[in-house]
């Protein structure tokens, strides 16, 4: 196990490597001039103003030098400073972050909470109600544009019931609570600020159950269709030859199977969600990750859009790193020869 | 409780159909029989006969859209078609308890071996789980499973095969059940791991009194286990009665044709090497037709066919739904036609074939980058002469590379080592492109029907194909001709190659892939167990076709079977293969007679036979063929072989030549055929 | 017929054959219910193509005449689905957003679909180190998420529609390579292809006309079910202003020029609508050609 382990570590460190060197081809190639977007029309005609500048940010150095630089200020944690908030990025990265994994995380947990059992349940009983209206939510879920959902649960909830707390994190008469871990859900209730706490949980609620649409409705969809699966196999017949109850035939011998490929795809799903939300960030106002993505790529601030790129990459090869060392100690094929 | 006279189980008029889309299928129509305590009955059949659907039936395990229509199936007195599922439970895996086909796909693969054995009695309340462990582990050995304890906690995919069956046979016993099913438990496996299995399942009979059912398409392995036997042909029982009545006396012309059809070890081969066919396929099973349902095809049909027959009485003990016997005819055998007196082209001086030294090693993908590459020697250093004009047959159990040795000489892939000639061009390493003229000589008819056409294109596209490659048509005119020539010379009308491959029966299908290989007129055709996957009569149609095609167009056959009797009908020479090496070669005849390996002698013996004294007296080779990648030192066969000795882990035998064309790799050439007529020596052997 | 036999059938000829009838009528229930839903979803994508075809003939207005003074105007008989803030036909905007919509879906999905095929395939055919480089290429560009790295190109780039549909091109091809190599390597194992090789034939031949006929199913499922995915996506850039450049109508902007207006909901809600009746469109097509295709389900 442990080499096994360590072995996928390595292709993992590679594939980062792999990452680095796309990220940075893309910032570097491409034909988009920064200058004049940051300096204006008045500086950029200056070429001592544009030469200082391109110095200032190493533009004038040798493609593979900068590469290389890069890489060195990688290691040291270093993804170059922000153009429009003149802060490092990885500062800026540390300070966005937490917002967004707390709101992946909840979508992601509703939509196991929900979806699994919704698509074991349809699975079982086939062709029932529960099958048609797993179907029809699990539809309705993946082929929603994200941001209309957002505006309709919007308009509803907040606009037309009140039911819901507006957009952002907390509300404007609550006071953030000390920075310890950055996590608003811990925070709160480590400063004993209980209010600030369910006042966060109330403006989490919306963004978050719009967020877990889609990946719920992927979880249901799959889960039912590898229960099916798992269902028509030859072992299932001979579960039933022993004598076994319905109930321990489903979920004792389909669902263990059935779990493999949800795996998989919840780990893929997480990854997705952590960075995908782009779009419900922008419209809930929530300051995390994606909102600062969208801020960086509307004034063209390489740096951010890189380091954010690279941030999002790594996640990913490590999520599925996760998905893989989870799948072998889920299915004994993998490593127990 | 009923008295002991009644029977355990009892079968009244059962018909199970399946109600698809194209239509009612009654795949069981009208079956009755009955069986008593401890009995063990057979039932033999082709694929679609209905025998598999039939057993389900039994433990009402059927699934949509397959239903019992009518009928009654009484098991201790209980009427099974009219209990709700919780009793059927009951029932279930505790009274009657089913064994299927393929053990590789019949248990969970993430569940520990444990576990499945341990909830199968469990779930019937009659052992508490440490009690139900305890009996687990007995019970795997029990079933021959060494070290019990060890192997309870391990996965089903660190088992071999026979290994898993003998699993399913401990759960299959595991609440001492007075009947048990099982499907064609052994079809999967080699024919060494399968005369274990049948072996065990007798002494399971025997020690515990439980009934079995056992379903087959092979009457020997039948008539090695069962003292009645049923045969069903369209849906129902066309003849019941002791197997060796059966196989000596058929009174069903069914019957006759399987038994005819299948070339049988206890028998010489005939001069004339066609074998006794019936024309034909099986009704369909959505219109059974009106009178006999094997009327159209019987070669003893008479006018009292048209109307449908009962199963009767035709002597003491045997049962028969046949006009013509039922009025007291015998059905005579086949005489053998005398040889055709093709005379056979003699021996060319070099062979058409010459491989030498060949070696083919496989690098294994490696689980992950840290672990060593693991190499599996699938042919390690095989000789093999052919000549032009002969048949030359390849056998061993799998694992032995003798469809690597094929892919080989095909050049689908390339050796590691060694020389491959082919009238006297050495095409070991040639490139694709310098092969390609060659290609039009040698050709090759795969194993598997249904994948080695392909589905998208039409049969006439298919054996154009070659044709317009090979420039042996240059128009599309003159391609149609020759498509046409070739369907008739397989025996198939003009009209199929408008028609795509799904359209075709197995058999069919065959034709086509013998059609597409002889298209480019090759003279030398290898086999790659062309017959393996099809139905007896249709093997001896497929068979006949093939000697007819030899001798019409004088071809080469290479040969790979791993049935010994049809390798042996259609063989002049033997070569016999075991983990990547040749173990012995000799004529065939010869080799069947005076077998000078173990590993022939006991492949030979554990053949399940029509014999009964000779199955009793069999060499049942114990373990099972070890991994290719980690083969044992030496001699390869000695981890298995009775004649072992300190020598054979040393040094590997060379193969010599002990008599003219006979060679053997052993150091100890002829010691288990002797040790077949010293029963001291066999019953060590068989420990 | 015997008398044992005709006794048998009297007795049971009756139940069996109305318990076909009925589920035999049953099964029909259950195919035509797929294939209705097939139908519905085919029915409204053919609406869709018909509407962004002829969208200046059946439009009432012209997508970018701006009439401040009926600016905002909730659904009427003048204006079926209202009018925005420059007081433009919502309704016109809408047809006319289809076009934008179905074009880039389908360009998205064709050229990624192709250019993955063929690495997936030659991928599969030619194994070895080949496979190695192009399979590790495809890993890498899964570590991308689409709509950030189409955010990091369209910003390189420049905002446009072109550059959004290439963005989505860099990162689209990637899951057709990994489905077309495991398909082809399906088909390779199968005897068929050896049979081939046997035969002579070159391996360009091998591959492109014997075994991707054979692939090709669920290639085009998921090509299908993707096409939803690709008007989802970009309709999700151009709300985030990524995608097309004003005035041209488009959905996704639509949505995001109607995102603060919540009391004249008319503005943002039906070009969401839009959205989703295309998409679930192009699902019920992609379920209705897997369920087709899969034997297996069909039988049950």
């Amino acid at each position: 196990m442990l080499r096994y382990i360590t072995s996928r570590l390595l292709v993992a460190a590679a594939m980062v490597l792999l990452a680095t060197l796309i990220v940075f081809l893309i910032a570097n190639t491409v034909p988009g001039d920064p200058v004049l977007t940051q300096l204006g029309d008045v500086a950029a005609n200056n070429p001592a103003i544009v030469e200082a500048y391109r110095h200032k940010w190493g533009l004038d150095l040798p493609i593979w030098d900068r590469y290389w630089i890069f890489l060195r200020g990688l290691a040291h944690g270093d993804l170059g400073l922000s153009i429009s908030s003149q802060r490092p990025v990885i500062d800026d990265i540390a300070q966005y972050a937490p917002a967004t994994v707390e709101l992946s995380t909840v979508a992601f947990l509703l939509s196991l909470i929900f979806g699994l059992p919704l698509g074991v349940l349809a699975a079982m009983k086939r062709d029932s109600w529960i099958d048609h209206l797993a179907r029809a939510v699990s539809l309705i879920g993946v082929s929603s544009p994200t941001f209309w959902l957002a505006f309709i649960m919007l308009a509803v909830f907040y606009g037309w019931l009140g039911w819901a707390p507006g957009p952002g994190q907390i509300g404007a008469d609550q006071f953030p609570p000390p920075d310890v871990t950055g996590f608003m859900l811990i925070d709160a209730p480590l400063a004993g600020q209980w209010d600030t706490f369910w006042d966060a949980i109330a403006h989490l609620a919306l963004p978050a159950i719009v967020l877990a649409a889609s990946t719920m409705g992927l979880i249901t969809r799959t889960t039912r269709a590898a229960m099916l699966e798992a269902l028509s196999q030859d072992y299932i017949r001979v579960a039933r030859a022993k004598g076994l109850l319905r109930r321990a035939i489903m979920l004792g011998h389909a669902l263990p199977n059935a779990l493999l490929p949800v795996i998989t795809l919840g780990g893929l799903a997480y990854a997705q969600l952590l960075t995908g939300t782009v779009l419900t960030e922008t419209i809930f106002s929530w300051p995390g990750l994606g909102r600062y993505t969208f801020q960086s790529a509307v004034f063209l601030d390489f740096p951010a859009i890189m380091g954010v790129t690279l941030v999002v990459a790594v996640v990913y090869v490590f999520v599925n790193l996760l998905v893989d060392v989870s799948y072998a100690m889920l299915d004994p094929r993998v490593m127990r020869r | 409780m009923p008295g002991d006279a009644d029977p355990l189980l009892d079968v009244r008029d059962l018909r199970t159909w399946f109600f698809t889309d194209a239509g009612v299928v009654r795949a069981v129509d009208g079956v009755s029989f009955t069986l008593s305590r401890g009995e063990t009955l057979g039932i033999v059949g082709e694929s679609g006969s209905g025998k598999s659907v039939a057993a389900k039936s039994i433990m009402n395990l059927l699934e949509e859209p397959a239903r019992i229509v009518a009928g009654s199936i009484r098991f201790r007195g209980r009427e099974i078609t009219a209990l709700p599922e919780e009793e059927l439970r009951d029932i279930r895996g505790a009274e009657i308890a089913m064994v299927f086909q393929d053990p590789m796909t019949s248990l969970n693969p993430v569940l520990r071996i444990s576990r499945q054995l341990v909830e199968t009695m469990t779930a019937h309340r009659r052992f508490t789980a440490p009690a139900a462990r305890t009996r687990a582990a007995s019970l795997l050995g029990r079933m021959g499973i060494a070290a019990p304890e060890r192997v309870l906690d391990a996965w089903p995919h660190q088992f071999s095969g026979g290994m898993r069956q003998r699993v399913m046979l401990a759960m299959g016993f595991a609440n001492e059940p007075s009947l048990i099913l099982a499907d064609e438990p052994t079809t999967a496996l080699d024919v060494t791991i399968q005369a274990q299995i049948l072996d065990l399942l007798r002494a399971l009979n025997a020690d515990l009194g439980t009934a079995v059912i056992l379903i087959s398409h092979d009457l020997g392995v039948i008539a090695t286990i069962c003292s009645r036997v049923l045969v069903m042909y369209a849906g129902e029982v066309v003849e019941e009665g002791r197997p060796q009545d059966l196989l000596s006396d058929p009174r069903h012309p069914y019957t006759w044709a399987l038994l005819h059809a299948a070339p049988r070890l206890d028998e010489a081969v005939a001069g004339d090497r066609r074998l006794a066919t019936i024309e034909g396929q099986p009704p369909d099973a959505r219109a059974w037709p009106e009178g006999c349902r094997f009327r159209a095809r019987c070669p003893f049909a008479i006018e009292a066919c048209a109307r449908h027959p009962a199963l009767l009485a035709v002597d003491a003990g045997r049962l028969a739904r046949c006009w013509v016997t039922q009025a007291g005819a015998r059905l005579a055998s086949p005489q053998p036609r005398a040889a055709t007196a093709a005379a056979r082209p003699a021996a060319a001086p070099s062979p058409l074939l010459h491989v030498q030294g060949l070696v083919k090693h496989y690098e294994l993908p490696r689980e992950n980058f840290l672990e060593p590459r693991r190499v599996l020697r699938a042919v390690e250093g095989v000789d093999i002469d052919v000549f032009a004009g002969e048949t030359v047959g390849l056998v061993g159990e799998s694992g032995s590379g003798k469809s690597t040795l094929a892919r080989l000489v095909m050049r689908l892939e390339e050796p590691t080592a060694g020389r491959i000639v082919f009238d006297g061009q050495d095409i070991s390493h040639a490139t694709q492109a310098a092969i390609r003229p060659l290609r039009r000589r040698i050709q090759m008819i795969f194993q598997d029907p249904y994948a080695s056409l392909n589905p998208r294109m039409t049969v006439g596209e298919i054996l154009a194909g070659p044709l317009r490659l090979h420039a042996l048509a240059d128009t599309a005119a003159e391609a149609r001709t020759r498509v046409g020539a070739l369907l008739d010379l397989v025996g198939l009308p003009p009209a199929a190659a408008a028609r795509f491959p799904h359209e075709f029966s197995g058999g069919q299908r065959q034709r086509i892939s013998i059609a597409r290989a002889l298209a480019v007129e090759p003279d030398f055709v290898v086999g790659d167990e062309p017959i393996s996957a099809l139905d007896v009569n249709i093997q001896a149609q497929i068979i006949n076709l093939m000697i007819g095609l030899q001798e019409r167009l004088r071809l080469t056959y290479l040969f790979i079977a791993h049935d010994l009797a049809v390798v042996r009908h259609i063989s002049d020479r033997i070569v016999v293969l075991y983990l990547g090496r040749v173990m012995e070669t000799a004529k065939s005849a010869e080799l069947f007679r005076r077998p000078l390996h173990p590993y022939t002698a006991s492949l030979i013996s554990a053949v399940p036979t029509l014999d009964a004294a000779r199955a009793r007296s069999r060499i049942v080779l114990a373990g099972e063929i070890p991994s290719a990648i980690d083969p044992p030192s030496g001699c390869p066969f000695r981890t298995r072989c009775p004649a072992a000795a300190p020598r054979c882990a040393a040094e590997m035998p060379p193969l010599a030549e002990l008599a003219p064309g006979h060679r053997v790799a052993c150091h100890f050439p002829g010691s288990v055929a002797a040790a077949d007529r010293d029963r001291s020596r066999r019953s060590e052997v068989s420990a | 017929m015997t008398a044992a036999r005709g006794a048998a059938l009297t007795d049971t000829a009756a139940a069996a054959l109305a318990a076909a009838t009925s589920s035999a009528a049953g099964r029909r229930r259950r195919w035509r219910r797929r294939y209705l839903l097939a139908a519905l979803g085919g029915a409204a994508v053919l609406a869709w193509a018909l509407a962004a075809l002829l969208a200046p003939w059946i439009t009432p207005y012209a997508p970018a005449t701006v009439n401040v003074a009926g600016r905002l105007a909730a659904p009427s008989a003048a204006h079926w689905l209202g009018t925005d803030e420059l007081g433009r036909d919502v309704l016109t905007r809408i047809i006319f957003g289809a076009r934008t919509s179905l074009i880039v879906g389908f360009t998205v999905v064709l050229i990624g679909g192709a250019l993955g095929t063929l690495v997936g395939a030659v991928a599969a055919y030619a194994r070895g180190w080949a496979e190695e480089i192009l399979m590790r290429a495809t890993d890498l560009m899964f570590c991308f998420p689409p709509i950030i790295l189409a955010m990091a190109i369209a910003a390189a780039l420049g905002i446009g529609t072109r550059n959004t549909v290439i963005a989505m091109l860099v990162v689209w091809w990637p899951k057709f390579a990994r489905l077309a190599r495991s398909l082809v390597l399906g088909q390779r194992s199968l005897e068929y292809v050896a049979a081939a090789r046997t035969i002579g034939f070159a391996p360009a031949h091998i591959l492109f006309r014997q075994i991707l006929p054979n692939a090709l199913g669920p290639l085009v499922v998921l090509l299908t079910l993707d096409v939803g995915n690709a008007i989802l996506v970009f309709a999700g850039l151009s709300f985030l202003g990524l995608g097309v450049v004003p005035p041209t109508p488009e959905w996704g902007s639509m949505v995001s020029e109607g995102r603060e207006l919540v009391s004249q909901w008319w503005v943002a809600t039906f070009p969401g609508l839009a959205i989703l009746t295309v998409v679930i469109g192009f699902n019920f097509v992609g379920d209705g050609l897997r369920d087709w295709l899969d034997p297996h389900a069909r039988r049950r």
